[in-house]
């Protein structure tokens, strides 16, 4: 595993607030986050519900905007975008794994995997991105005909083939028993190190943050700590 | 108190407004359609058949050439006749100042109490008051379309005199509640009703002490066709035509046709309208009911027990559905006032009010109901019956496999969306079937409801451009020698003069008899042919009958079969002729004979009883100038202006309807395509938030959204054509009207109308989805499963 260098910081997020309005109340799920990620790095974002990690994610991912603060990959300003540009960016910059897994279930998954490289830039093909979570074999099922932990798989697969800059995955082991919960994330921490794609995992689990390169921790809407792992663990040894 | 059900109620209502809006709108279309339709014609039939009662309107109807009075005793011995009365009438050439065209009119004797049959009702003026005066009471609709007032004056040619008459009053009479010569046509512009005092009429035409007409009442029991017969026998020594039955009355055929149209257009249409409002209302149920599998089981976990819940799911439908019928009774009550009133154009009568009978509107609001609450329980049975626990469980995940296109092998060149698009109608086959079908109703209802301007079209073109090319036509007082060709084609800017000769006969095969006029028509006849449903000219065999399928029908002949013709004019000779040729004609019952061979029948030498003529235009108006002095003209028909009103009142008709039923199946068009785009959104919304997410546009998600309604569309449009074919065909099929048959004509324009707005209703459902589509909520996506 090669270590990522920390001196590049492809994306920088400077005193992001945001605040929604649910009928009469003001929320305030970020409070000033203050956060740089580093190219190649695995990090993970580890916080109870209602911490704001979410909300950051999104914002992350360009399906949010601030409220206020600045929010950059490199030079694209996604604080700043509207819709079309945002969209533009998931296009073409981001792979989104979901808790639960987001599939069409009318595509096969070789089919899940073409629907997104059909649209990108230079995608490798979809044999490759599903041979590379181990699915080569099940490649013409449908979602309905895997199970739980394949169609994680699949979505992974879709969602590196596009050879993305970032892959952002929200609780992506959330659905999952633990078994196939700890092949999803090696799958995930693979990809991370084979590709060098930068790699974001929001979780509540704690004990995931041991893989992380850097572990941030989110607490009512503020970054509570920073820890950087100067040992990653493998994930064989995560026990949860 | 509100219970928290009815609470859910009110809410679920709100959320779905979109959809119960549109649903209620396709069975408002559905119920005031059926409301104005039927009130319509029960309108109708009450207006004439109190008009009929009021008026002692007679049961038999005989025209002969003239009879003595004395010959009445014989009449009053006939069995079954309950009442009679001898009357005079006379077909005569009119003028008013200012109108260059001639016009015709009809002068009929009126017994001086205005007693006994056909008795009048009086709209303005007053009846005629001195005995043997110049007076006359003239029909109400050429009084309006000529502006008529008591007091004025009219110029007619009685017996070769030209007289002037003054209008006393205005009149109904339920012989001509729709007043024609015969063509079929409107005619009130160009022929008056006249009533004068019998004894001035019958000294003005030699008739003192003799009448030509009698009006017959039976008595209840009694066999029409024996009185028929009596007096057929009593009157034929006097030139009688043979008597009719109302059946054969012109006015009252062409009122009980319309009534027929009215009550098979109020039964077939409006049926499609709730059948296709029962079906939206079901597959939003299923959907609906599907939604809240998990919400019905905590209910009865909750202690809620089956009734209740269904009950629930019940009043949903209900209000929707009494929202559709309150609105569709509105709807009905305005339509069938416009219809009536666009009737009274057309017919005349002393009392013609819309009016809705009772059973009407609950017969439809039966329906409507009881289609969807029957549609509910279908709906609801399924979850209400589950067990709470397994309810609660979400149900399995959709199952999808490769589409019978890709399974036979055909799926290398078809994208991924293309396939979502193609799995997805391939998952729900029933439900896809039910959204093309009623995309194909919307077609067919506008294709079947409009396809009425092309026969009218075709049948104009037949009848008045191949049938008869001449540009005006001549009737004659009685039959006259071959001169009066050569006298007529003398006349001013006449090009070319044709002359026929039209025979009363009695047609007879085994016991069935049919009174007819054959047509004589001499070989090379240009103005006046025999033309076929196809629009070919049919030739007139150089012997014996050429005849249409219709009255070929009504007697039981076919090619071959003998009948015998008695003729009931002149020498009334009595004939076995072989009918030659049955062809099928649009119009009329009629047969038509070579002229020579005709004469030959009659025995009278070559006679004439009709002309048509071709005409310089420049020199028309000095030609009609001309006709008016004819004493041996009863009428001259212009052709063009007779077609130019028709056309007027049939075109804003014909507007009216096709604005209707346009609006009709647009509504069901959006009504099908809205509520099918927004349940399978509802079922798809995540699946298409999570495209969003992955970055594709906003446009490319709606086009894999939307290609599934424009597939469904495509699918729908060429089966609605064929549908709307078939609708047209039986509603062609069930309207039984013995003289004519509606020609089965739809033109590509119709089919173009009619695929054109189901397009518009369904791109503009499309575009209210494209909205919601635009604002999906990507982040709940995120965080929630289906």
């Amino acid at each position: 595993m090669s270590a990522p260098s920390r001196d590049e910081a492809i994306f920088v997020g400077r005193k992001l607030t945001k605040v929604y309005r649910t009928g009469e109340q003001l929320v305030h799920a970020l409070r000033g986050v203050d956060l740089e990620i580093y190219r190649g790095e695995l990090l993970v974002l580890l916080g109870p519900s209602g911490s704001g990690k979410s909300t950051l994610l999104n914002i992350l991912g360009g399906l949010d905007v601030p409220s206020s603060g600045e929010a950059r990959w490199g030079e694209h300003d996604i604080g700043a975008a509207d819709e079309a540009r945002r969209t533009r960016f998931r296009r073409e910059h981001v792979g989104f794994v979901f808790q639960f897994y987001n599939l069409i279930p009318s595509l096969t998954a070789r089919e899940n995997v073409a629907l997104v490289t059909e649209i990108a830039a230079r995608p490798m093909p979809a044999q490759e991105a599903l041979r590379r979570v181990g699915l080569a074999e099940r490649m013409d099922h449908f979602p309905s005909q895997l199970s739980g932990g394949e169609q994680q798989r699949v979505a992974i697969a879709r969602a590196i083939a596009k050879r993305p800059e970032v892959l952002l995955c929200d609780e992506p082991t959330g659905a999952l028993d633990y078994e196939t919960g700890k092949l999803v994330l090696k799958v995930i921490a693979d990809v991370n190190a084979d590709l060098g794609t930068t790699a974001v995992v929001i979780t509540h689990n704690a004990v995931i943050a041991a893989m992380a390169n850097r572990v941030l921790r989110l607490a009512d809407g503020l970054i509570a700590s920073i820890e950087i792992n100067a040992e990653r663990a493998d994930i064989e040894t995560l026990r949860w | 108190m509100v219970s928290m059900l009815d609470r859910k109620l009110g809410r679920d209502l709100w959320r779905l407004r979109g959809q119960a809006i549109t649903i209620a709108l396709v069975v408002a279309c559905g119920i005031g359609g059926f409301i104005a339709t039927h009130s319509t014609h029960d309108s109708l039939t009450r207006a004439r058949d109190r008009f009929y009662e009021s008026a002692h309107f007679p049961h038999l109807f005989a025209d002969l050439k003239r009879a003595p009075d004395a010959i009445t005793h014989t009449i009053g011995r006939i069995a079954g006749i309950a009442q009679f009365q001898t009357r005079v009438v006379q077909d005569v050439q009119m003028d008013l100042p200012g109108v260059i065209q001639p016009l015709s009119g009809r002068i009929i004797s009126l017994p001086p109490d205005n007693s006994g049959m056909g008795r009048l009702t009086l709209r303005k003026g007053q009846w005629i008051l001195r005995e043997g005066s110049d007076q006359v009471l003239v029909n109400e609709r050429f009084a309006q379309a000529r502006g008529l007032e008591p007091g004025d004056t009219l110029q007619v040619l009685l017996n070769g005199k030209r007289q002037a008459l003054t209008v006393a009053g205005i009149v109904l009479s339920a012989e001509y509640i729709y007043a024609t010569r015969g063509g079929g046509l409107p005619d009130d512009e160009w022929f008056a009703v006249l009533w004068m005092d019998a004894k001035r009429l019958a000294a003005a035409f030699n008739m003192e002490g003799g009448f030509n007409s009698l009006l017959v009442r039976l008595e209840p029991a009694a066999s029409e066709a024996a009185v028929v017969r009596a007096l057929d026998r009593v009157l034929e020594p006097y030139g009688g035509r043979g008597a009719s039955t109302r059946s054969e009355q012109i006015s009252h055929k062409i009122v009980s046709q319309e009534i027929e149209q009215q009550r098979v257009n109020g039964t077939i249409l409006p049926s499609i309208f709730l059948a296709v409002a029962v079906f939206i209302l079901n597959v939003v149920l299923h959907r609906q009911v599907a939604a809240q599998r998990e919400q019905i089981a905590a209910l009865k976990a909750l202690g809620y027990d089956d009734r209740s819940i269904v009950l629930h799911y019940l009043k949903l439908v209900a209000v929707i559905v009494f929202a559709g019928i309150v609105l569709g009774i509105a709807l009905g009550q305005w339509l069938g006032h416009y219809m009536t009133r666009m009737y009274t154009a057309f017919f005349h009568f002393p009392q013609f009010r819309h009016q809705t009978l009772p059973w009407v509107i609950v017969a439809s609001a039966g329906a409507a109901l009881g289609a969807a609450a029957l549609g509910t329980v279908q709906a609801i049975r399924r979850v209400v019956t589950l067990p709470p626990a397994q309810a609660m469980r979400p149900p399995a995940p959709p199952a999808y496999r490769p589409a019978l296109l890709e399974r036979m092998g055909l799926s290398h060149w078809t994208t991924p969306a293309v396939r979502m698009i193609v799995r997805n109608i391939e998952r729900r086959p029933v439900r896809a079937a039910f959204t093309v079908l009623g995309i194909a109703g919307s077609v067919a209802i506008l294709v079947s409801g409009t396809f009425w301007r092309d026969a009218v079209d075709y049948f104009m073109d037949v009848q008045f451009q191949r049938a008869q090319p001449g540009m005006i036509y001549l009737s004659f007082v009685e039959p006259l020698g071959p001169e009066v060709l050569s006298e007529v084609a003398r006349l001013p800017g006449v090009v070319r003069a044709e002359a026929y000769r039209s025979l009363a006969v009695r047609l007879r095969h085994g016991h069935l008899t049919y009174r007819a006029a054959i047509s004589g028509l001499p070989a090379g006849a240009r103005l006046q042919r025999a033309i076929d449903v196809d629009r070919g000219e049919q030739a007139i065999p150089p012997a014996g009958l050429l005849m249409n399928a219709r009255l070929a029908r009504k007697l039981d002949v076919r090619a071959g079969d003998r009948v015998w013709i008695e003729v009931l004019e002149g020498k009334r000779a009595v004939r076995q002729v072989q009918v030659s040729v049955v062809f099928d004609e649009l119009v009329g019952l009629n047969a038509y004979m070579d002229a020579a061979a005709l004469d030959r029948l009659a025995a009278e030498g070559p006679r004439y009883n009709i002309a048509a003529l071709t005409v310089d235009a420049a020199r028309r108006d000095e030609l009609l100038a001309r006709i008016k002095t004819l004493p041996r003209v009863s009428a001259g028909i212009v052709k063009a202006s007779l077609l130019e009103s028709f056309r007027s009142t049939t075109a804003r008709n014909l507007l009216f309807f096709t604005g209707v039923l346009t609006l009709f199946a647009a509504t069901i068009a959006v009504g099908i395509v809205y509520n099918s785009a927004r349940i399978s959104l509802a079922e798809r919304a995540w699946e298409l938030a999570s495209l969003r997410v992955l970055g594709l546009t906003r446009g490319e998600v709606s086009a894999l959204f939307l290609g599934e309604l424009a597939l469904m569309l495509a699918a729908g449009i060429p089966l609605g054509f064929l549908l709307g074919y078939a609708l047209a065909a039986l509603i062609v099929a069930l309207t039984h009207v013995e003289a004519f048959k509606i020609p089965l004509v739809i033109l590509p324009r119709t089919y173009a109308y009619a695929g054109l707005t189901v397009v518009a209703a369904g791109v503009l459902s499309a575009l209210i989805v494209r909205h919601r589509i635009d604002r999906l909520d990507l982040v709940a996506v995120l965080k929630t499963r289906e």
